[in-house]
């Protein structure tokens, strides 16, 4: 019988409280003394579907054309904060080739952003925000239809500045005011004062940081179809079953008439976790029509409404003994969310968490202003605030005259801070010493003295990262074994890029005792794959992949169960190896399609069921980065030379794919630190560069030599696998690396990313060391 | 707005395809949405991430900003084209091969980028292979896969691999 039993969860640093049903029996761990065994796990392996991605093959969202299918394109406010007076489509509607308009006049009244706004409203909180589609014929005619939509905006006082957006005269972006649930989100532990009190030295600084656009290859899009009455929607999603759900609620279906298909998409990074409007648009403008309608957006459309990393204002203040023993920290972070936020923003997530320090508080401001709307960006929250915090550790060791990495080691915390349980396993230590190695931490000084010239320094720099990643219930698989030996793996996950398709299909293999080529996995359809978690917050594989194992080990019991009795060799001398039972005593070996030879159509599926993690341990990823930068005197200029990436993430299961995660991860943290930003023009409250040339994200030239490394450490008390997530850790301490090496290489610090040539320049002329108040 | 349809005549992977379509439509357009080669993606439609690159007389070119009309009867080579008999490219095989493609929405404008570097300079320095692909945009991979992908197609190339 089932059993329901309540457990904590941890999704993109924060924590919830769920009831989850526990199914099947507890799976053996696959502990380190396994991988000897090991034939597939653990092991080099192209993707599964590589070939599909470099023929064309790979049917992405933007791919998908029906026949007759219809185009929708949506009108944006140009205006960062307006009422619409008056809206009128008819002009639209009499271009030929136009087969509907939608807008607050004929569209229903959908409730989004949590009763915030609606699908059409009337007010309008950002330049950029929807206000009508126009379905046509051809993406030209849309367009132009675009064009002869006449609307009266009553132009309202509008906010973009966070920290203005808190006093008390700004402009409201919402009735209920500026601040997200009208407090700042307090954490505190021991006692602040007396931690300052007791501190032998305090570093202080105010750290600013740009907000980041996602700005996936793919641009976000749905298509939707109606078959019969059952809504089909292609979505360019990490979240197949959360788009059904949202879908079927806002068109008010069953969700057994909602099927929401994603097979291969282009980037996602947490800014397609959720249906969009475009999503719910596509699907009723098919019901109204009776086509199928592709809602694309555009690249413009893509960087000002998708989501985006808030920008921060961070105050941070570090006390320490002499030692360097951390006494006391205060970490006060304002958060743009722009106009709406699905939770609250956070930065002070490595602050809680990395050092053990008895004396804290943090708080987060999440301030609504009149920009697009802020969406989870790969760690969110961790990437902002590891850049304040380590940037603050490297001041602190300056100031100590101590080595950065052994400060860092000082306030190692071998407990958690927050909860006071241990980890299951933490790999840092290994990820600092094996780091520092690579990077020639030891011999930096003679490098810096020996590189550097008159115009010319050079500088080494580390940074910390601690992230979640532990992934957990619910999530489910289901292996069918068919009659030829092949297997199949279904599940309702997401390949997101990451090489999900292959990983568990390593996994799969590795349980059912079957050759690698004869499993296949599906995934990406809500209609036939059973449910499993959105692909975001690094949990993926240790959510899934637990599911598949124990799905196969459940199609391998029974397949042995009638391997036994059809071929007549006692259960316990039969075994499975690479598609064939062997017989323990003779040796014999038979291909297990042979038993199907004789049980016409008998078919085996497998179900498993992803258990609870631990309740009395804290599951935690870890990873270290060095950087090697030269900065140019004369012309401001960064060169990143070498970034060194050692991160610990539990058991790796995939070296080929999991390296690509963290060369991905770090060049994103490069853009970050360097070149990334969305500039807001505050006189007319608009983003000025929505476009891949003027956002900058990194090209091929950017990229430095990147050395990267796991600490290969199974975590068998996480889950049956021993495995962690590690999409997001590899971008969180990039920048602090890349700033910290800055620093070392110039002699003082620039407290505001992305470090331009213009603000290294500045930092040059000023001369003197800042704290960051005088930034901006 | 008034539309001109034309019959273009456009030669793609070796094959000749007249196609019937508004004279104001890209090659990008043309492409996926007349003869259904959804390989050549779209990622900015301005010409600013390279996803849509395919090979113009073996030139690499931005379909988003050629018009078709402008490409009749000049050999127009796309990712779909790349496989001879049923036999994957060495670039695509090295891009599979080495983890080169990741979430593979840039890879068919890269693998003809790299083609077009390739086909007249199959032992590429790192340098010549970061200038030819600079204009192919790719969030995922960070690159260095996709550099190592492409120089070891050459070798395999240069030491008379299938092409």
């Amino acid at each position: 019988m089932p059993k329901v039993i309540k457990t904590e969860v941890e999704f993109e640093g924060r924590f919830y409280e769920e009831y989850i049903v526990l199914e099947g029996e507890d799976l053996s761990p696959w502990g380190p003394d396994r991988d000897r065994e090991f034939r597939f796990v653990g092991k080099p392996q192209p993707r599964v579907d590589g070939p599909e991605r470099v023929t064309g093959a790979a049917k992405f969202t933007h791919d998908i054309q029906l026949p007759g299918m219809l185009y929708g394109r949506i009108l944006r406010c140009p205006h960062p904060h307006a009422r619409i007076q008056r809206i009128d489509t008819s002009k639209a509607e009499k271009l030929p080739g136009v087969r509907l308009v939608l807008s607050a006049e004929n569209a229903p009244e959908i409730p989004w952003r949590m009763g915030l706004t609606q699908l059409f409203d009337r007010t309008l909180r950002y330049a950029g925000e929807e206000v009508a589609l126009v379905v046509a014929d051809e993406e030209e005619i849309c367009y132009d239809a675009l064009d002869l939509i006449e609307v009266e905006y009553e132009p309202l006082p509008f906010v973009v500045d966070p920290v203005k957006a808190l006093e008390p005269n700004a402009p409201k972006v919402h009735e209920s005011g500026n601040l997200l649930n009208g407090a700042p989100e307090v954490y505190e532990r021991g006692d602040l004062e007396k931690g300052f009190e007791e501190a032998d030295v305090v570093v202080e600084g105010v750290f600013r940081t740009q907000s980041a656009l996602h700005n996936c290859m793919e641009t976000h899009g749905s298509v939707a179809h109606w078959e019969g009455d059952t809504l089909v929607i292609w979505d360019s999603t990490q979240h197949i079953f959360g788009v059904r759900a949202q879908v079927a609620q806002a068109l008010g279906l069953p969700l057994n008439r909602v099927r929401v298909i994603k097979q291969y998409m282009g980037g996602g990074f947490g800014s397609k976790n959720a249906a969009g409007k475009y999503t719910v648009m596509a699907a009723l403008a098919a019901r109204r029509t009776g086509r199928p309608v592709q809602v694309l957006l555009d690249r413009f459309e893509e960087n000002l409404a998708t989501g985006n990393r808030p920008s921060t204002v961070q105050t941070l203040k570090l006390g320490a003994k002499e030692d360097g023993r951390l006494t006391a920290i205060y970490h006060k972070s304002i958060l743009n969310v722009g106009a709406y936020a699905a939770w609250p923003a956070s930065a002070s997530g490595p602050t809680k968490r990395l050092y053990s320090c008895p004396n804290l508080k943090t708080e987060d401001y999440s301030v609504y202003t009149n920009l697009g709307p802020f969406s989870a960006f790969r760690a969110p929250g961790y990437v902002e605030g590891t850049f304040a915090l380590e940037s603050m550790m490297d001041e602190l060791a300056r100031k100590l005259n101590l080595d950065p990495l052994e400060l860092r080691l000082k306030n190692y915390a071998e407990i958690d801070p927050i909860t006071n349980k241990p980890y299951t396993t933490k790999g840092l230590k290994q990820a600092y010493e094996r780091g520092a190695q690579l990077i020639g931490w030891e011999k930096r000084e003679e490098v810096k003295k020996t590189r550097s010239t008159k115009t010319k320094r050079v500088g080494f720099g580390m940074a910390s990262q601690i992230w979640g990643g532990s992934g957990g219930p619910p999530a489910y698989a289901l292996v069918k074994i068919n009659p030829d030996g092949t297997a199949t793996v279904i599940t309702g996950t997401q390949d997101i890029g990451t090489g999900t398709r292959t990983a568990l299909a390593q996994i799969a293999a590795e349980a059912l005792g079957f050759p690698l080529e004869r499993v296949r996995v599906e995934l990406g359809d809500t209609q036939w794959g059973v449910y499993s978690p959105l692909s975001a917050g690094s949990m993926t594989l240790a959510s899934v992949g637990p599911a598949v194992r124990a799905a196969a080990e459940d199609a391998r019991a029974q397949l042995l169960d009638v391997g036994a009795q059809v071929l007549e060799i006692p259960r316990d001398r039969i075994s499975l190896e690479q598609g064939e039972f062997v017989d323990a005593r003779s040796g014999e070996r038979t291909p297990v399609q042979t038993i199907f030879e004789k049980l016409l159509n008998y078919t085996i599926v497998g179900k498993g069921a992803r258990g609870p993690n631990p309740e009395d341990k804290n599951i935690n990823t870890f990873g270290a980065q060095f950087a090697r930068v030269e900065v140019d005197l004369e012309t401001g200029r960064v060169r990143v030379e070498r970034i060194v990436a050692v991160h610990e993430s539990g058991r790796v299961v995939n070296p080929l794919t999991i390296r690509s995660q963290l060369y991905g991860g770090v060049i994103q943290g490069l853009g970050y630190a360097l070149t990334e930003r969305r500039l807001e023009d505050p006189r007319r409250g608009l983003v000025v560069n929505p476009s891949l040339e003027t956002y900058k994200v990194p090209t091929v030239e950017d990229v430095p030599d990147i050395v990267a490394e796991m600490v290969d450490m199974p975590d068998p008390e996480a889950n049956p696998l021993g495995v962690k997530g590690v999409g997001e850790p590899p971008i969180i301490p990039t920048a602090a690396a890349i700033a910290n090496a800055v620093a070392d290489a110039l002699g003082f610090r620039v407290y505001e990313l992305p470090l331009t040539v213009d603000r290294v320049l500045m930092a040059l002329q000023r001369g003197e060391p800042s704290r960051g108040e005088d930034n901006k | 707005m008034q539309t001109q349809v034309a019959l273009l005549h456009l030669r793609v992977n070796g094959e000749a395809h007249p196609v019937a379509a508004p004279t104001h439509k890209t090659l990008l357009e043309v492409l996926r949405e007349d003869l259904g080669l959804t390989g050549t993606k779209h990622g900015c439609e301005v010409g600013e991430c390279g996803t849509c690159t395919v090979l113009v007389d073996g030139e690499p070119i931005l379909s988003c900003l050629t018009l078709a009309a402008d490409v009749e009867g000049r050999e127009i080579t796309t990712v779909e084209g790349l496989a001879q008999n049923g036999e994957l490219h060495p670039l695509q095989v090295a891009f599979a091969e080495r983890g080169a493609a990741q979430c593979g929405y840039c890879t068919p404008g890269m693998l003809l980028s790299a083609k077009a570097l390739l086909d007249r300079n199959p032992r590429p320095t790192e340098d010549e292979i970061k200038e030819a692909l600079s204009g192919n945009l790719c969030r995922c991979t960070g690159y260095l896969k996709i550099i190592e992908a492409v120089k070891l197609a050459g070798e395999r190339l240069a030491q008379g691999g299938p092409r």
